[in-house]
């Protein structure tokens, strides 16, 4: 029994000695994991922990605004209020799915009392509170009034859950009236993005078209960053800006909202756009084009309806017709013409040129839109009333290459790089053009018609607007700009290059054409609008110090055929819209001390005489009246103060543009804008050549 | 005759103490270490709700005072009540088993709850000390020729297998393997032959492709996440991640009591059960941990030095069962809160918020002190005074 029990302790204390050593092992393999955790690889877990900790969240930069030359805010931010519900405030005590719905509903039914909310938000608002965490605000409605946010926050107390916050939103105060020019801004897309961690920021938006595409740059500026202490959940603990949002630039125009603004409304019920430009700087003064698209709502986000009407429309509101719309100058291309052949010394200023009506070249007839024929023209004549006969014999003369340098040399056909997307660049051909595009040998009259501002060649009222400019300064090769600011940035930032590019830095250089012709020319110019026989002479200004030169185009869109031209059947009104002629404009003030260009196409609009040049003369007395590039907002003389003629002619400009304004959208009627008078439209006469595009 | 010290009287080896002897002979200090583990414990609750007693510490304390009025009654309880009464109690523990089994509330995707309206017990933690109980009494008379017997392996392997399988069921892959361990531990103590135990084991080994099927998915889960913890860093591999981060950024010292990140935004699951230690070693660090393993270890060593006082074979495979249990439950929770093994739900003793776990520690402590109460008491081998 003894001995029995001895063997069985010894036993048992053997192998309790190797159990505790097992354990000891156990331990130290505890104290070495810990060991092994807390001290060798503890700098990766404090950073991994760290990492759990905090959330770099990234404070968005308010957008720069874009002002005018006088600092008008075209594009600005707007507190945007925004009312949301949290779930956890009002759910804590509810139980089932069914407690919640009623719940969510009696606190939207009390809100819908101050804001009205809509049945599909409050479908929405259950939807998202029910997948949402608690504590995850959920948007009931955005873009409140600030009389709705007002009542909202004095009803707080009896609207649980309910808070309002604000954020910024993109607002455009003259929303149609510049949208080309500005463009818009709307969410990144997937293409979109890029190194800014910016673009990735939910509700981010950047420029999508205009202004704030080109210098989106400049006005996204720098986003801030501020650690967020947050639990596992996501929960917000603990908030510290580290790094301040640094806004976006703001970025000036050339513009004159005030003229931009009437020359929309003078558009306004057309398909048009016009070009306001100060000849000595390039400055663009307005930029309009119509109809137009409300900003605005790029930025909410269109419906698809919404997007089907805008690019539906044939009228085409998406495009800045003024730098995107490409036609045929017409009769407006005549000075061009003119100076080539001039510089060429294949005509004198004061050499004829017999109309009877129209002119041979190879068994073609090319008629004059005059269908008796001017008789003997002089240039200045053949300039006042655009006599087709005259410059058809003098194109013969000088031949497609000359005109073709000299329409390169006024920026006809070239790029002008304004600085918008979706410019163009208009067409001028040339005999190597067309051998190179087409493999085909130049034909003679293809230069005829060229010689009247038809066929191949296509220019964009921007062209236009420079090639009068380059006209009325005497030949210098003006740049049009919309801004002094580069869209890049310079080495210290937008500001920096902004500083480095003065507008003016040296004059432009000379286009190389000599004064004299460029006078005759512009002696032209002026006998249009105020020559006894001009084809504009109605819409001059006939008041010392503000006459203006000008020269009416008028392309046609399809063919006249043979059998229209034989009856005689043809009258515009009678076209369908898409048909008629586009009218075009093209002028310069005050004749003399020349300031301003402009260029102004009227989309079938009828005739350049009676559908371009009125608007151009309304537009034009209105620039002349601010006189944006000498005086600034306030010093130009009101309008009742203009002498009688001169105020009766604003007087009418002005309602003519309130007019337009009001019945926007629809073309307006006939009648109602332009008096019904059988005009001198100079009605370019179809070159009867076989493969010639219109 | 017991081989014993001759201070021993006859009167003390018949057991025949008063009370006041009794609570003589209970081992304060013991006592002492338990209620500084316990009050650490206490104190990382209260740093676990964010610095309130409510919900965890408050309650917790009522349960360790209720608790430790239980230990002392177990320990000054005459050790032969519980030698006599060991295979009822473990009955009781094995019908309560099959309760849970056919009536228990699901909670934590398992069946072990039983609910007592005052509160749920968990039979499966009682259920450790019954079974080291029933196999002490079974192998207090028996010497090495008994346990060389095949077939007197056979009852004990039954008292365990039982309970396993049925804990197994539930399932409790952390309690059903302390199940065996302790029971394993206390074979291993009573001279069973290693390749008994090389068979049981091997057989085991060639059962887990069989028990595989049989596992839940989380079980799958947790054991995959364990072999490679990247699996699934959100998923299941969250947890043991989230531990780790929490323990190693807590560095030497760590990041002060209250202040550690980890366990106060929530990163940490379960900080105030399983994960409580992670919680600890993030705000006080290693030092802080080696700390409390320390003082598990004291306790551990007190287990031992009971059992080498204890006099006879049934206290000294009580202490040595409880010992056991109780290291398991240190090592098996701590280690699975460093990834060392995969998590399975095993508390922290003593300090870790739960009632049961609590008890059963308690309780197996009572048992503890009952040996070192009763060490010299002459035992025979049904329990009576007289061999």
């Amino acid at each position: 029994m003894k001995q029995r029990d001895g063997d069985r302790a010894k036993m048992f204390t053997r192998r309790a000695a190797l159990l505790g050593g097992f354990q000891i092992t156990l331990v130290g393999a505890l104290v070495g994991r810990m060991y092994y955790l807390q001290v060798v690889e503890s700098d990766r877990y404090k950073t991994m922990a760290e990492e759990n900790r905090f959330n770099l969240r990234l404070l968005p930069p308010p957008r720069g605004e874009i002002v005018d030359r006088f600092g008008m805010p075209l594009a600005v931010n707007r507190q945007n209020y925004r009312v949301s519900i949290i779930g956890e405030d009002i759910l804590r005590h509810v139980r089932s799915a069914e407690e919640r719905e009623a719940a969510v509903s009696h606190t939207l039914d009390a809100l819908s009392r101050i804001a009205p909310l809509s049945e599909y938000d409050r479908a929405r608002v259950q939807r998202e509170l029910k997948r949402r965490r608690g504590f995850v605000p959920v948007t009931i409605r955005e873009n409140l009034t600030w009389e709705e946010m007002a009542s909202i926050q004095v009803n707080k107390p009896d609207l649980p859950g309910i808070t309002i916050d604000e954020g910024l939103t993109r607002f455009y105060p003259f929303g149609e009236k510049a949208a080309h020019l500005l463009g818009y801004v709307s969410s990144v897309s997937e293409e979109e993005l890029g190194d800014d961690p910016l673009l990735e920021l939910p509700g981010f938006r950047i420029g999508k078209q205009g202004i704030e595409k080109v210098y989106d740059l400049a006005l996204r500026g720098h986003g801030g960053t501020s650690r967020v202490e947050v639990n596992a959940l996501g929960r917000v603990i603990d908030e510290q800006t580290t790094e301040e949002a640094r806004p976006g630039a703001e970025v000036p125009l050339t513009i004159d909202m005030r003229l931009q603004d009437f020359a929309s409304k003078r558009l306004a019920g057309e398909s048009a756009s016009a070009v306001v430009i100060d000849i000595h700087t390039g400055a663009i003064l307005a930029m309009a084009s119509m109809p137009a698209f409300d900003p605005n709502v790029f930025t909410r986000g269109l419906s698809n309806n919404e997007w089907k009407d805008l690019v539906r429309n044939p009228r085409s509101p998406l495009s800045n017709k003024a730098i995107a719309g490409q036609y045929s100058p017409g009769s407006t291309f005549k000075m061009v013409v003119a100076l080539a052949a001039l510089e060429g010394g294949v005509i004198q200023e004061n050499q004829t040129v017999f109309c009877p009506g129209h002119t041979e070249l190879g068994g073609h007839r090319f008629h004059c839109w005059k269908r008796g024929g001017h008789g003997t023209m002089n240039l200045e004549n053949a300039l006042a009333q655009s006599c087709d006969v005259y410059f058809y014999e003098v194109a013969k003369r000088c031949g497609i290459d000359r005109i073709s340098d000299m329409a390169k040399r006024f920026g006809v056909g070239e790029m002008l790089n304004v600085g918008l997307p979706g410019e163009r660049p208009g067409l001028m051909p040339s005999r190597a053009w067309k051998t190179a595009t087409l493999g085909e040998s130049w034909h003679q009259g293809e230069t005829l018609v060229a010689g009247i501002g038809q066929g191949y060649v296509l220019s964009t009222p921007l062209q236009l607007a420079v090639m009068v400019a380059r006209i009325a300064n005497g030949g210098l090769k003006v740049e049009p700009t919309l801004s002094r600011m580069t869209p890049t940035p310079g080495e210290q930032g937008f500001l920096d290059a902004n500083a480095a590019s003065p507008l003016l830095a040296k004059p432009p250089p000379s286009i190389g054409v000599t004064k004299a012709h460029l006078d005759a020319v512009r002696g032209g110019m002026f006998a249009v609008s105020n020559g006894p026989r001009g084809t504009a002479r109605r819409y001059g200004i006939p008041i010392e110090g503000w006459r203006l030169s000008g020269k009416t185009g008028t392309t046609q869109v399809r063919r006249i055929s043979m059998r229209e031209r034989e009856t005689g059947i043809r009258r515009e009104e009678d076209l369908p819209w898409e048909l008629r002629n586009h009218a075009l404009f093209v002028c310069y003030a005050p004749e003399d001390a020349p300031r301003y260009a402009l260029a102004i196409c009227v989309e079938h609009g009828g005739g350049g005489s009676s559908a371009a040049a009125p608007v151009a003369r309304d537009i034009m007395l209105e620039t002349l009246r601010l006189d944006p590039a000498r005086k600034r907002p306030g010093e130009e003389p009101r309008v009742e103060d203009l002498p009688p003629e001169l105020r009766a002619l604003m007087e009418e400009a002005h309602a003519k543009a309130e007019m337009t304004s009001a019945v926007y959208g629809p073309p307006a009627p006939p009648g109602l804008l332009e008096e019904e008078e059988d005009d001198e439209d100079e009605t370019t006469i179809p070159p009867n050549l076989e493969g010639t595009p219109l | 005759m017991m081989l014993g010290n001759e201070f021993t009287s006859a009167r003390l080896r018949r057991g025949e103490m008063t009370l006041g002897e009794k609570l003589w002979q209970v081992s304060w200090s013991l006592v002492l270490v338990i209620m500084v583990v316990a009050a650490i414990g206490l104190g990382m609750l209260y740093s676990a709700a964010n610095g309130s007693w409510d919900p965890w510490a408050s309650r917790q304390a009522t349960r360790f005072a209720v608790g430790i009025a239980l230990m002392l009654t177990v320990a000054l309880t005459d050790i032969r009540f519980w030698m006599r009464y060991a295979y009822v109690f473990y009955g009781i523990m094995l019908v309560l088993l099959v309760a849970v089994e056919i009536k228990g509330t699901i909670g934590m995707g398992a069946q072990r709850w039983i609910d007592l309206g005052i509160f749920q017990l968990q039979p499966s933690e009682l259920m450790k000390l019954a079974l080291v109980l029933a196999l002490a009494r079974y192998f207090h008379g028996a010497d090495l020729e008994d346990v060389r017997r095949l077939s007197f392996l056979v009852p004990p392997i039954f008292l365990v297998l039982v309970p396993f399988g049925l804990v197994l069921r539930q399932p409790d892959l952390g309690t059903a393997l302390m199940l065996a361990a302790g029971s394993g531990a206390i074979a291993w103590l009573v001279g069973v032959r290693l390749w008994i135990f090389a068979l049981l084991l091997g057989g085991g080994l060639a059962a887990i492709p069989v028990a595989w099927q049989f596992l839940h998915g989380y079980q799958k889960n947790r054991v995959l996440t364990f072999l490679n913890p990247e699996r699934d860093p959100l998923g299941a591999g969250y947890h043991i991640l989230q531990s780790k981060i929490a323990l190693g950024s807590g560095g030497m010292f760590g990041k002060g009591f209250m202040a550690g990140t980890q366990a106060h935004l929530n990163f940490l699951p379960e900080k105030q059960t399983d994960f409580i230690f992670t919680m600890m070693a993030e705000e006080f660090g290693m030092v802080g941990g080696l700390v409390l393993l320390s003082l598990y270890v004291i306790l551990v060593i007190y287990g031992f030095a009971i059992t080498f006082r204890c006099r006879h074979q049934f206290g000294r495979l009580v202490a040595m069962g409880v010992t056991m249990t109780f290291f398991l439950y240190v090592f098996i929770n701590i280690a699975m809160v460093m990834g060392l093994i995969p998590v399975v739900g095993v508390p922290l003793p003593l300090i870790s918020y739960g009632g049961t776990a609590m008890l059963t520690l308690l309780l197996g402590f009572g048992l503890l002190l009952c040996v070192f109460v009763h060490r010299d008491i002459q035992m025979g081998r049904r329990g009576s005074y007289d061999d």
